[in-house]
């Protein structure tokens, strides 16, 4: 799936990361908890989460995820985002809860090689 | 390749600082050019432990040791200890708090994950004076 497509199905605003809109991704771990997500042994491309704070940024760094989508209408504060900026990140936010964001990539195909 | 060590100073006060001295080690590995997989392998170590002595213990100091074979990572903190290393080293066992678990970690993983990423790992923690915590991981050995 393009990145652009993540935006779209979830009806994302687009923080930052709009030069990797067309950039294509496969996989998803969505958690509130940065432990699991550090636990995680697979490969992630995108990590929803509704947790805000510096820790979300680290976290992806030190998992290459690339792609961080905050759920539940949460916008993250300019200095969260800029982390993500320097990082090369894309970053966006949307009004779905974690479920229902979940299910619309999981219909869309994702997770379900 | 040449052998480096770096060392860094864990501020325990901050925790939206916590994970400063992560990023730059995974900076420093980077810029060695050592394979991805080990690379993110050394800094999940890096990164839990530095959050653990940020939760656990004021903050600390880490030292990171690379040479042709191996990368060494050593967390030393002058925390309270842990007083029962088998119980600590069970996933879903913590000690952290409310506050630290709404921040996203205290989850009881940080020990075990530690370990699943190295290829050695040693704790010498001694009651009231502190625990310091090392890491090995072979540029050679089996990918994990």
């Amino acid at each position: 799936m393009l990145i652009k497509d993540l935006r779209d199905l979830l009806e994302a605003t687009l923080l930052c990361g709009e030069e990797r809109l067309y950039e294509e991704f496969d996989t998803v771990f969505a958690s509130d908890m940065m432990s699991d997500v550090l636990a995680c042994p697979d490969e992630i491309h995108c990590m929803l989460t509704g947790l805000m704070n510096a820790q979300v940024i680290r976290t992806a760094d030190m998992m290459d995820i690339g792609i961080i989508v905050f759920v539940r209408g949460k916008c993250p504060p300019e200095d969260v985002v800029e982390m993500a900026r320097q990082r090369e990140m894309v970053v966006m936010y949307t009004g779905c809860r974690m479920f229902s964001a979940c299910g619309r990539l999981y219909n869309a195909g994702i997770g379900q090689r | 390749m040449e052998a480096v060590t770096y060392t860094y100073e864990i501020d325990g006060e901050n925790f939206s600082a916590a994970g400063e001295a992560s990023t730059a080690v995974k900076r420093v590995l980077k810029k060695l050019r050592l394979p991805p997989a080990i690379v993110r392998r050394a800094v999940v170590c890096m990164y839990e432990g530095e959050i653990n002595m940020v939760i656990h213990a004021d903050g600390g100091v880490a030292e990171l040791a690379v040479d042709e074979e191996k990368i060494v990572i050593t967390l030393k903190d002058r925390g309270p200890g842990i007083p029962d290393i088998d119980k600590a080293m069970e996933e879903g066992w913590s000690t952290a708090s409310s506050s630290v678990r709404a921040m996203g970690f205290g989850a009881g993983m940080g020990l075990p994950n530690m370990k699943r990423n190295a290829d050695e790992m040693k704790i010498d923690t001694v009651i009231g004076t502190g625990t310091t915590v090392t890491m090995t991981l072979y540029i050679g050995g089996e990918a994990k």
